[in-house]
């Protein structure tokens, strides 16, 4: 295999407490070394002057639709949209068609990500049987198969009953997995199409309110607590979620949360133009809301940022917004985001941002050699990132195969130039290498 | 004697740049005046006359006539006035006009309507009230009455009654101001004479 | 004003008092022998309308033939629109077919808005969810301004579900722009969020805001928002939100009570109070409901597709004119 150096670059790497200019040696998939001053020998070089150098991104949270909506996406385009996103690991949810709740859907979405090898695929089981709510999936066969899942959830929808929640969490125990919970108080959203606000008061839309993700994520940390399982809280948006879930480390619950982009980004204002491209579940919040998600990931209540990536085909999106399903891209611009709305206003160091993209996400599942540390030996999962680069967001230009991302027109800062999955270029110079 | 309106005056000396008085209070009342008189005579008396205004100032000039006429004959004539935004031919190439009252208090039938208007011009004016008119009812003839006709008709449209004829140039702009609505009576030319056109 | 009429809050007063003036001139049609001005010939207007509504349609479509317009009726039931096709195709369909302006009567709130991206003629929103109904709300200023000389200080109550009404909210809307003084009553349930912030009194006494009132607006309470819980029970509801015999004198001897119609008898209305009401208010809305969408068309169809300006006074001088 190749030999790569990655030369001159300025090296963060959170899991080894790593922020230095510093040269990476990349050699048969492996870092080889690790320092200022490297001897190139017979590798390429990489010039990689003004430059970041950093794990491979990691995404807990994503949709790839296949099996059953390859319209909207596939496990090949959803591979290559997150490889030009900087992304080595990506944990789709098992919402599919069918779901993704025995080892037979697992190991195929697994396998077929290998197959297309740009990114590794570490799929996320089903809770629940269909995802229905009411029995148990067999979460040890999943476990237990060639695709070794470590994360259940049955996202897109809640677990209603705290019981079956209860179990949820303690049966997976045995597997050390986590359960992955969408909070959503069904009977208080019911019929929603945003959030339960001045603006959905005046656009006529009904109302998802904060309360109704609150409650929930209460209930699951104390559901967490009593069975000393481990809770992953999905795509949390209020300020009073992200409350409950310092309290609850505080008190040493054992539990990790997401957030995504457009949750430290956009509010409701941005459902005013009835344009369904900002429809999404957990929906657009407000100012406060922003700010107390960009806080929690500042001081660590949010573990992980992860884009929540739901492509839908584009006439899915093209109606009248209570038709609309609701999602948003998210894994092409989740770096520039958090760059732009993060480091570059002074929420978040440059190396915390990467935490919560690379070791932070790792630490919450089992994702082996993802996340860093960027160590002589670790599987040369990396990124290199021009953090000064200039773009627009231009929907027609992205690699998914859905154009519904809520940033279409707008100017970021942070661009990938380079991915290695391995040691192997997934993108170079900003285009996929196939 | 009444002065003869159709001999166009020697008015090239006083068009050039910028405001010129044509007719002052005197003369505007001189000229309706006349035209009352006018109208009797053509029309034998004014049994079955009426007499209709076109928004915005033929409004205020047919109640005078009407009042003179009145007046004249020793018998009422009456008044209406006609709003013609809706039926102009150039609805779609520039913002929507105002709207205003069309008050027709009688039967048009058999009636000899005499259309007032203080400026004829290209004629559309005209035009549109004519269309308007015939929505109405049927008269049995229509007669025009203008103050002042600047010349410049684009359709084979005349007045049959005229305060002044006033060549005008394409650029200039003719104001008639009468006490209802500008608190004094006058006919005003503005803008540059190019050439002097006899209507 | 804008190019298309999607919400009340685009007009500004000036807006308002052009429509209201501009309606007063063309009720003046329906009580000629030819019921008709040349206005809008040559031009077509498409009613789209994907929810039941006969009163309005039929006012739109009356509307558009009197100013000589040619109109197209598009209902949901029985068109390709049922068999799936979507909005935005039927948009294309339309756009195709050269059709000037699209009312559109939509059960999605916001429809109206996804439409004008899509198609090059005017919008006009005849009615979205739970959103607004812009025309309903300027025919109901109309019908007060025949009442009443002005809207500043006016008091204006709004009795019942306005958290589902978009007859409410235009109102609200169209009502605070011209200075109208507007209080909101309904039990806490069918108010929306953040209801405070809209510039109106809020009250869940209907007894104590009635006797001050100039105007009550009473809203069609829906039989479903029982069933879902928003209330206990009909009877409960008509007892603390209906308008009774009782509270009809209470109320002032100048006030006037308007319906949007069709009314609930028994509910946010007795049979009584609904009875005497038809003749007057139900008659005078559907009448006024024309002429002021006449208004409407020829101010928005009128003009330069591309919207305009300040209108102009008279005749202007000018070539092509007088």
């Amino acid at each position: 295999m190749s030999k790569t150096l990655l030369k001159g670059g300025r090296l963060v790497d959170p899991a080894s407490r790593t922020d230095t200019r510093a040269d990476v040696l990349v050699d048969d998939g492996r870092v080889a070394e690790v320092g200022p001053g490297l001897d190139a020998g017979r590798a390429e070089v990489v010039d990689c002057d003004g430059l970041v150098v950093c794990p491979g991104l990691v995404d807990l949270h994503v949709h790839l639709r296949e099996p059953g909506r390859e319209d909207a996406e596939t496990i090949e385009t959803g591979s290559r949209a997150a490889a030009l996103g900087g992304y080595t690991a990506v944990c789709p949810m098992p919402n599919t068609d069918p779901v993704a709740d025995n080892a037979g859907v697992v190991e195929m979405v697994a396998a077929r990500g290998r197959e297309v090898g740009l990114v590794d695929v570490f799929p996320v089981g089903a809770v629940t049987l269909g995802q229905r709510g009411s029995e148990l999936a067999e979460l040890g066969a999943m476990a237990r198969s060639a695709a070794a899942v470590d994360c259940f959830s049955d996202d897109g929808r809640p677990i209603r009953e705290a019981r079956l929640l209860r179990f949820a969490l303690e049966y997976a125990r045995a597997f050390d997995a986590v359960i992955a919970d969408h909070a959503e108080d069904a009977s208080l959203t019911d019929g929603a199409q945003m959030h339960e606000g001045e603006v959905s008061a005046m656009l006529g839309l009904a109302g998802w309110p904060a309360a109704a993700e609150e409650m929930v994520v209460a209930r699951d940390l104390l559901l967490a607590e009593l069975t000393g399982g481990r809770l992953h809280l999905c795509h949390v948006s209020t300020g009073g979620a992200v409350e409950l879930v310092r309290a609850a480390k505080a008190r040493g619950v054992r539990v990790t949360a997401e957030a995504a982009p457009h949750h430290f980004t956009l509010t409701d204002e941005a459902a005013s133009s009835y344009d369904p491209v900002f429809k999404v579940n957990p929906p657009l919040r407000e100012k406060a809301d922003i700010e107390a998600v960009r806080l929690g990931l500042a001081d660590g209540t949010l573990d992980a940022i992860a884009t929540d990536h739901a492509p839908h085909a584009r006439e899915d999106k093209e109606v009248e917004w209570a038709t609309a399903p609701p999602g948003m891209l998210g894994l092409e611009t989740a770096l520039a985001v958090t760059l732009t709305e993060l480091v570059e206003p002074g929420y978040l160091e440059l190396a915390t941002a990467v935490e919560r993209l690379t070791a932070g996400p790792a630490r919450c599942r089992r994702l082996g050699g993802h996340g860093g540390p960027v160590a002589p030996g670790a599987p040369a999962n990396l990124a290199v990132v021009d953090p000064a680069a200039a773009w627009t967001v231009d929907r027609a230009k992205l690699a998914s195969r859905a154009r519904n991302t809520p940033f279409h027109g707008r100017q970021l800062r942070g661009r990938v130039v380079h991915t290695l999955l391995r040691g192997g270029f997934t993108v170079r110079d900003g285009r996929a290498t196939r | 004697m009444l002065s003869d309106a159709s001999t166009p005056c020697g008015l090239g000396a006083l068009l050039m740049s910028g405001m010129a008085t044509v007719l002052d209070a005197a003369d505007v009342q001189r000229a309706l005046v006349r035209i009352a008189h006018e109208i009797v005579e053509r029309n034998k008396g004014t049994d079955g006359l009426v007499v209709v205004g076109i928004h915005t100032r033929g409004v205020p000039l047919a109640r005078r006539l009407a009042a003179k006429l009145s007046e004249i004959e020793g018998r009422q004539v009456p008044a209406g006035t006609l709003d013609v935004a809706m039926y102009r031919d150039d609805i779609g190439t520039r913002p929507p006009q105002a709207t205003h009252d069309t008050e027709l208090p009688f039967d048009l039938a058999g009636k000899v309507v005499v259309l007032v208007d203080d400026v004829l011009y290209t004629g559309r004016t005209v035009r549109a009230a004519l269309d308007a008119l015939t929505d109405f009812g049927r008269p049995r003839a229509i007669q025009l009455a203008v103050l002042v006709d600047r010349g410049h008709r684009e359709l084979p449209l005349r007045a049959d009654y005229v305060g002044k004829n006033l060549p005008t140039a394409l650029g200039q702009a003719v104001r008639v101001q009468l006490a209802e609505t500008d608190g004094s009576d006058g006919v005003v030319v503005e803008g540059p004479a190019e050439k002097v056109v006899a209507s | 004003m804008d190019k298309h009429l999607l919400s009340a809050a685009d007009l500004t007063a000036h807006d308002i008092t052009r429509v209201l003036d501009t309606a007063a001139h063309l009720a003046k049609v329906t009580d000629r022998a030819i019921k008709k001005v040349p206005t809008l010939r040559g031009r077509t207007v498409c009613n789209l309308f994907f929810e039941d509504s006969t009163r309005t349609r039929i006012s739109f479509e009356l509307a558009a033939k009197r100013l000589s317009a040619d109109v197209i009726n598009f209902s949901a039931k029985g068109s390709s629109v049922s068999k799936g096709e979507s909005l935005k195709d039927t948009a294309i369909t339309l756009e195709a077919m050269g059709v000037d302006a699209i009312v559109i009567r939509h059960g999605a709130s916001g429809a109206p808005w996804r439409l004008a991206e899509w198609v090059e003629a005017v919008v006009v929103n005849a009615g979205d969810g739970t959103h607004e109904h812009p025309t309903q709300a300027l025919l109901d200023l109309y019908t007060i301004r025949q009442r009443f000389p002005g809207f500043d200080g006016l008091k204006v109550a709004i009795v019942g579900d306005v958290l589902h009404s978009r007859v409410a909210r235009s109102n609200v809307l169209a009502l605070t722009t011209m200075g109208a003084e507007v209080t909101l009553v309904a039990p806490p349930t069918l108010l929306p969020a953040r209801v405070e912030t809209w510039g109106v009194a809020v009250s869940y006494d209907l007894d104590a805001v009635l006797p001050k009132q100039d105007v009550v607006m009473m809203l069609r309470v829906q039989l479903e928002r029982q069933r879902a819980g928003f209330f206990p029970s009909l009877r409960e509801y008509a007892r603390l939100y209906g308008l009774d015999g009782r509270r009809l004198d209470a109320m002032a001897d100048h006030a006037i009570v308007m319906h949007p119609g069709p009314m609930n008898r028994g509910v946010e209305i007795a049979a009584e109070v609904a009875d005497s009401l038809e003749r007057s208010v139900i008659a005078d809305q559907v009448a006024n409901g024309i002429s002021v969408r006449m208004a409407l068309l020829y101010l928005l169809l009128g003009g330069p597709t591309e919207g305009f300006g300040e209108p102009q006074r008279g005749a202007p001088m000018g070539r092509g004119v007088a």
